[in-house]
């Protein structure tokens, strides 16, 4: 278990550096898709006349996520966010497309002993931290289940420290470690869940929807711990939300979900403060005026259609205010943008979009700034 | 451990868990503290415990501390038939609670039927919890077209009544093997029997706890750390879904003792000629218009006691082990 052990802090930046110079991306997404049969069993099927009923909940979706940086996915609740998150560790198998951590094809790794050493690199933090750590288990051996899955440590007091560490690393104290998840705060629950995370040495963190379940003062304290953390041990985030004020304050890339399409990714101040896509526009057009500019704002039109038998051609058409008949028809393909990042939009192709307002992100930042200026 | 905590030499090891790896072993030694605990709190589930041990080393010590001997055929005396308990015209002291028809004394012959009834309800129960447990939890874990079959198959023995299956069984065994191996094989027929009509609402009651815990997302995390998923099973789904368990083997140790008596009614259980619950209570009952009623009021109010006990102190249990409500 020597290539387990955590390596020396030189060892590691060393490789960081090199694998960065390199360009390799430690997360590289390609083409993903994940569809579930939703049918009604056989015989209701046959003798009601149905046709099988395929939910496309990710539909070829392709992202890069270089190492020590943060890419968040956004989108309205059962866009496939959440499936994406499901896919990268290997909680779903993907019906087509691959999932390629540091180069390496996860389909390809077939056996458990194989997925072993590349799944101690990954873990995830989960939603519901009132769900998410057994009830039935102490705190410490809930952190210290991954070391003793993975054979990382076989002394005892040694697993002892290291969770102690754990807990400490988190802001909580070494002697939680003795009690039982119930009687933590979800915030705290939250820390156990990070720590637990943490302590396998992953490189790599999933975090669905990690803050969505806390309260809004809680939730600062978890995303700077996170922000913390990615400093201090140089960890790369697939972050989910939908809170997109959370979004921008954590992230390096934004990508946008419509219907289990990626239809915009970019860097985040790009994405946020020159957005393409309609439907980016109209997010971002949702972000509450706290500043009290006066902006008319937009609320968010429309319903998301069924994701069972989704729109023709771009999927936000119904709802798109630049829709024309060819959006109707044909699927747009991948952009890339001069300013960075990618877009799914024939009116962006085609140049027959208005250039992007004043969306409520760029009005904040403009009216802190002129508080800052005055 | 509370002079470990003030210790300041290492602030990174928690002082609490310097039991180290004798944590797991040292975690029922937590537990029964805890379960102490509760149970010194409460006099009803004090009452109900001292109840079923008392009933427990009657039944089980009967050979030794009952007043008679039911199964010595010297020591009965067709002359005490028919004798009221103690406190009536007509009793006598050596009969407690009085004699039945053949003369045997209705105390010991409690004791001894309690011993059978006990003893066949119990592994039953054992039986079908077990096989119940590992079949739900297994149908729910895995899903799909396995769960389909186990779960079919459930429906299936559904069906079927404990004493049809008894009968099944009892004839089978009966005609298939010589006379003398099939009487000693009573026990075991019966347990089979009795766990076959009830394993069903284990598998069921597990494999719909599994399927609620099987979503939740510490197993989730779990298969994202890379557990086994028989290490899940065991170790993440099985500590969640034992409470109702605990609650139907309570209810369904009732049950199994009164089947047992059912099935003793009908000559497929215990044969007459050896006492348990139900065959006293059948016995009682022919005499119970005739006013020798305390034939079988007194098995039948040991057997409401036993129940009543085991009943509290299942539920008391359910409540002590789960972390939540302590």
């Amino acid at each position: 278990m020597s290539q387990a052990a955590p390596q020396p802090a030189e060892t590691r930046h060393e490789m960081l550096m090199r694998q960065t110079a390199e360009g390799m991306p430690l997360l590289r997404v390609e083409g993903l898709a994940r569809y579930f049969d939703v049918s009604s069993p056989w015989l209701n099927r046959v003798l009601q006349n149905e046709p099988r009923a395929i939910l496309k909940a990710v539909d070829g979706v392709s992202f890069e996520i270089p190492r020590g940086k943060t890419f968040s996915l956004v989108g309205e609740s059962g866009c496939g966010k959440s499936t994406v998150a499901r896919l990268v560790v290997g909680l779903y198998k993907p019906t087509y497309g691959h999932v390629e951590f540091e180069g390496v094809d996860m389909a390809t790794l077939k056996t458990r002993k194989q997925q072993a050493p590349v799944r101690r690199r990954f873990q995830m933090i989960f939603q519901d931290p009132y769900a998410s750590l057994n009830p039935r288990w102490r705190v410490a051996d809930i952190i210290a289940e991954p070391i003793r899955a993975h054979g990382l440590m076989s002394d005892e007091a040694q697993i002892r420290r290291r969770v102690g560490e754990l807990l400490e690393q988190v802001r909580l104290s070494p002697r939680d470690g003795e009690k039982f998840p119930h009687e933590f705060s979800g915030g705290q629950r939250q820390r156990i869940s990070i720590a637990r995370a943490l302590a396998s040495n992953p490189e790599f963190l999933v975090c669905d929807e990690p803050t969505s379940a806390l309260d809004v003062s809680v939730q600062a304290q978890i995303l700077n711990l996170m922000k913390e953390l990615q400093t201090e041990l140089g960890l790369t985030y697939l972050f989910i939300s939908h809170d997109l004020a959370v979004v921008y304050h954590i992230s390096d890339y934004v990508g946008v979900m419509y219907l289990g399409r990626l239809v915009e990714w970019g860097e985040a101040r790009r994405v946020f403060f020159n957005p393409q896509h309609p439907y980016t526009r109209m997010l971002l057009d949702a972000i509450p005026d706290l500043e009290m500019t006066g902006r008319a704002r937009t609320p968010v039109a429309g319903e998301v259609p069924s994701p069972i038998s989704p729109p023709s051609g771009c999927h936000f058409h119904p709802r798109c205010p630049f829709a024309n008949e060819r959006c109707k028809a044909e699927m747009p393909e991948s952009l890339g943008l001069a300013a960075g990042g990618e877009v799914r939009c024939h009116a962006v192709e085609e140049g027959r979009l208005p250039p992007p307002g004043d969306t409520g992100a760029v009005q904040a930042a403009r009216a802190r700034r002129d508080e800052a200026g005055a | 451990m509370a002079e470990m905590a003030r210790e300041p030499v290492d602030p990174h090891a928690p002082p609490q868990l310097t039991f180290g790896r004798k944590l797991a072993d040292g975690w029922n030694r937590f537990l029964d503290s805890d379960v102490f605990y509760s149970f010194k709190r409460s006099p009803l589930i004090i009452g109900a415990f001292v109840v079923t041990v008392i009933l427990l080393l009657g039944a089980f010590l009967a050979p030794w501390v009952a007043p008679h001997d039911t199964m010595d055929l010297a020591s009965l005396n067709l002359m005490d038939a028919f004798r009221p308990p103690v406190w009536e015209a007509g009793g006598d002291a050596r009969f407690l609670l009085g004699t039945d028809d053949q003369g045997r004394d209705v105390l010991s012959g409690i004791m001894f039927g309690m011993q059978a009834s006990l003893i066949i309800g119990f592994a039953s129960v054992v039986l079908a919890a077990a096989f119940g447990t590992v079949l739900g939890l297994f149908s729910g874990y895995v899903g799909g077209r396995v769960d389909s079959v186990i779960m079919r198959i459930a429906d299936i023995q559904l069906t079927f009544p404990a004493i049809l299956i008894a009968l099944l069984v009892d004839g089978i065994v009966g005609s298939v093997l010589p006379r003398q191996t099939a009487e000693e094989l009573t026990y075991p027929v019966l347990i089979v029997a009795i766990a076959s009509s009830l394993w069903v609402n284990f598998a069921r009651t597990v494999r719909g706890s599994t399927l609620v815990e099987k979503s939740r997302e510490y197993v989730q995390a779990a298969k994202v750390i890379g557990i086994h998923p028989v290490l899940i099973m065991v170790r993440h789904v099985l500590p969640n879904v034992m409470g109702p368990v605990l609650v139907i083997a309570t209810l369904s140790l009732a049950l199994a003792i009164l089947t047992e008596a059912t099935l003793s009614f009908l000559g497929v259980g215990i044969p007459s000629s050896e006492p348990s619950l139900g065959t006293l209570i059948r016995i009682g009952q022919e005499y119970l218009f005739s006013g020798e009623w305390w034939m079988t009021i007194f098995p039948g109010v040991a057997l409401v006691v036993l129940v009543l006990a085991v009943n509290l102190l299942g539920d008391w249990l359910r409540d002590a082990l789960n972390p939540k409500l302590r």
